[in-house]
């Protein structure tokens, strides 16, 4: 991913494109990942239903999030003293390189020997495992989804669930190839056979690295949310336990946790809780039995102050990363996690990539979006996720003003303006509307490659609407 | 505005000092309020923006209101009477596919902690010390093993073990979670790396809401808090393939709760 940041100007839209047209016509993909989901809708309907007012619940915890990311000058520092304070230790990180390089050094003199880490996504957009791997450290991610497209070698598919598009078939076979196990159709034996693979991992581990889902300012702890028991396991058995957050995860109250983790778990994967919601403050104490020696957390800037110096984006920062938008939104659910080339997939990764990562090679993915609002109609934290398109849309125009764009426009200004070119306009495109296949214009020639063209009415509508005038005096 | 931050921080800032300063600028214009579909604060609609009159505590003060406070008439219902609670707390458990058995006392619980080493042939048990936890290893016919005990704590010994036993710090009946910490309930690992977690409560223990066991945690904690507090809701479990529901992922395949009264 570093090296294509290298490549030609494009390349990443170019890849868009190319890799939307092979999904949208892969139906067996498409079909496979929409049953996938079948069953999240029902389960997330039922959960909702026992919210005794889920939209007002959403204006609750989206002013969690609001007051705090607003506030972040003041309950950042607020957070750090409160975590150190209980024994942990801060690190800062500007970019992604920096937040490497921090952990590497912590891993070199931990004198680690074995790996292992919960699911992380900011470890995902700082590329960690390749640094550490580069470095000669082996790193096991425990969670299933992970540890399947670790296998795989293949990033997640989608933020929440990494390998949703995998069928078990290719897992077993997976398995087989890499832990030498028989081959089985059960989900629950495959689980299995990962659950008997990684108990001795975490045993044998000297380093764990986690994430982070919210950082509670006043009291100093960092929340993590799981299903499995892994992240526990991560945080429980190393000597050292290594987390990685971006900035923007802080929350103000422990209270605030009574509202967000439950809506998290909602909107996320239909549950009332999600398994484990653990609060960690810092490594063991005196009097505790176990528990690491050492707690670390490297907190990671990566252009995030640059969306929080946008006010009318600022509420990207909100995103608790449930997911729920990628649910729900039908260019996901037809291009598929992949195409989007991305961290964060689908709406809000289509919204911050930019930001995170230039708008000129990025600004694709607010194109590739058909405004419908159903990701706005989710969220939980009430994010304006599809007006951010937009405004990314028209930043984009203001940036790289699109030449051919604006000669289009202002042609048709000069055509529209004038009724008798708009008529002699009309009636040239009435007889030439066929040939307009043949054309080499790009955006014509993709638009008409999978769409038939309507017969051309033989009189322009003026024309009708006159001669209907008149039939009807 | 970033570039000129960046100028500065080319002059040999620390990151910690580069990233506030980010922060500081970034948040000098002020961003507008949710679009609230009915949140409307007690304290009138004129919540003031965070930034307004330049320094950013002053508006700590209106936003005194904790969406904790208006929000909870809108979550979940966790009852409000020791019964209500406690029929939320087992339906919400079957809901999981956490067992919840109601015990007379601690010698009931302790037989029926024996029925089930016997029936499930369990060599080895883990525990902590704890009132509540140590009467029920009376009799078990097997070997046990203490996490807190005067020897270091031996993770692969842990490892070994068929079931941890704990106490915990509360039952939340809105959720179903079960709050566990290192403080009350054994340290880290015994909840989470024998296979099957059995945890003894008194029925006081229950509470309405998530938010109630936060609150009585941080006036527990009074500052200095566990290094870790952990809500269990139901057995560990997937959906990682397929999406479908598998039970016992990486932590226990089963959750056991006794309910002591
Ligand atoms: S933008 Fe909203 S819906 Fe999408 S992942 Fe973030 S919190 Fe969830």
């Amino acid at each position: 991913m570093i090296a294509q940041d290298a490549q030609s100007p494009q390349w990443a839209k170019k890849k868009f494109l190319h890799d939307a047209k092979v999904h949208v016509q892969d139906t067996g993909h498409r079909t496979f990942v929409q049953k996938a989901l079948g069953g999240y809708f029902l389960s997330r309907d039922a959960q909702k239903a026992r919210y005794r007012d889920w939209e007002q619940a959403r204006d609750a915890a989206s002013l969690a999030k609001w007051s705090a990311v607003n506030r972040l000058d003041e309950l950042l520092p607020l957070f750090v003293a409160n975590f150190e304070a209980n024994g942990g230790q801060v690190h800062w990180a500007r970019d992604a390189e920096e937040a490497r390089r921090i952990i590497l050094d912590l891993v070199r003199e931990a004198k680690a020997k074995a790996i292992i880490k919960s699911k992380c996504m900011t470890s995902e957009e700082i590329h960690l495992n390749a640094a550490l791997e580069k470095d000669g450290y082996g790193v096991i991610e425990s969670d299933l989804g992970e540890f399947i497209q670790q296998l795989r070698g293949e990033p997640p598919y989608h933020f929440v669930f990494p390998c949703m598009h995998v069928r078990r078939e290719e897992i077993s076979e997976l398995f087989g190839k890499f832990l030498g196990t028989p081959p089985t159709n059960s989900p629950e034996e495959l689980t299995m056979i990962a659950r008997r693979h990684m108990r001795q991992l975490y045993v044998d581990a000297d380093v764990g690295i986690t994430g982070a889902n919210f950082l509670v300012a006043e009291t100093g702890q960092i929340s993590i949310t799981e299903n499995e028991g892994n992240a526990r396991l991560t945080a429980a058995l190393p000597r050292v336990h290594i987390s990685l957050s971006g900035i923007e995860k802080v929350v103000e109250h422990l209270d605030d946790l009574a509202v967000l983790l439950p809506m998290l778990a909602t909107a996320g994967a239909g549950q009332q809780m999600t398994c484990y919601n653990t609060l960690y403050s810092g490594p063991r104490r005196d009097g505790e039995c176990d528990g690491p020696d050492e707690m670390h957390l490297v907190l990671l800037d990566n252009s995030r102050t640059a969306i929080l110096a946008d006010p009318e984006q600022r509420d990207s920062l909100h995103c608790i990363r449930c997911g729920a938008c990628l649910n729900v939104c039908p260019i996901f659910k037809n291009v598929g996690g992949f195409t989007y080339g991305t961290t964060y997939q689908g709406p809000i990764g289509s919204v911050i990539t930019p930001h995170l990562r230039g708008l000129s090679d990025w600004n694709h993915l607010s194109a590739a979006s058909s405004l419908c609002g159903a990701c706005s109609d989710v969220c939980p934290v009430r994010i304006d996720i599809h007006h951010h398109l937009l405004h990314n849309r028209r930043n984009a125009a203001r940036t790289v003003p699109n030449r051919w764009e604006k000669f289009g426009h202002q042609i048709f200004v000069i055509v529209a303006s004038r009724p008798w070119l708009f008529a002699a306009g009309g009636a040239i495109f009435r007889h030439t509307l066929g040939m307009l296949k043949r054309l080499p214009v790009p955006l014509l020639r993709d638009w008409l490659a999978t769409r038939a063209l309507p017969a051309a009415p033989r009189k322009s509508f003026r024309q009708q609407w006159r001669q209907a005038g008149k039939d009807s005096l | 505005m970033k570039a000129a931050v960046d100028t500065i921080a080319a002059g040999g800032m620390s990151a910690r000092d580069t990233i506030l300063l980010r922060v500081r600028e970034a948040l000098r214009l002020p961003a507008p309020m949710p679009h609230f579909k009915s949140l409307v604060p007690s304290g009138g609609s004129d919540i003031p923006s965070p930034h307004a009159g330049g320094s950013s505590s002053a508006g700590h003060a209106g936003l005194a209101i904790l969406p904790l406070d208006v929000a909870r008439p809108w979550l979940p219902d966790g009852g409000d009477t020791p019964e209500s609670q406690l029929a939320i707390l087992a339906n919400n458990l079957e809901k999981l596919r956490a067992q919840m058995h109601r015990v007379a006392d601690l010698s009931a619980a302790a037989d029926f902690v024996l029925s089930l080493a016997r029936t499930r042939d369990w060599h080895r048990v883990a525990y902590h010390g704890h009132a509540l936890v140590e009467p029920l290893l009376a009799g078990v016919p097997c070997a046990t093993y203490r996490v807190d005990g005067a020897d270091a704590f031996d993770k692969s010994a842990l490892e070994h073990c068929d079931a941890g036993i704990t106490a915990c710090d509360a039952i939340v009946a809105q959720t179903g979670s079960i709050l566990v910490s290192s403080a009350t309930s054994g340290g880290r690992a015994l909840s989470i790396l024998p296979h099957v977690h059995i945890v003894v409560a008194t029925l006081d223990q229950i509470v309405s809401t998530l938010g109630d066991a936060l609150h009585a945690a941080k006036h527990r904690g009074a500052g200095r808090m566990p290094s870790m507090l952990s809500f269990i809701t139901g057995p560990s479990r997937t959906g990682d393939i397929e999406r479908i529901l598998v039970l016992g992922a990486h932590g226990p395949k089963e959750l056991i709760l006794i309910l002591v009264g």
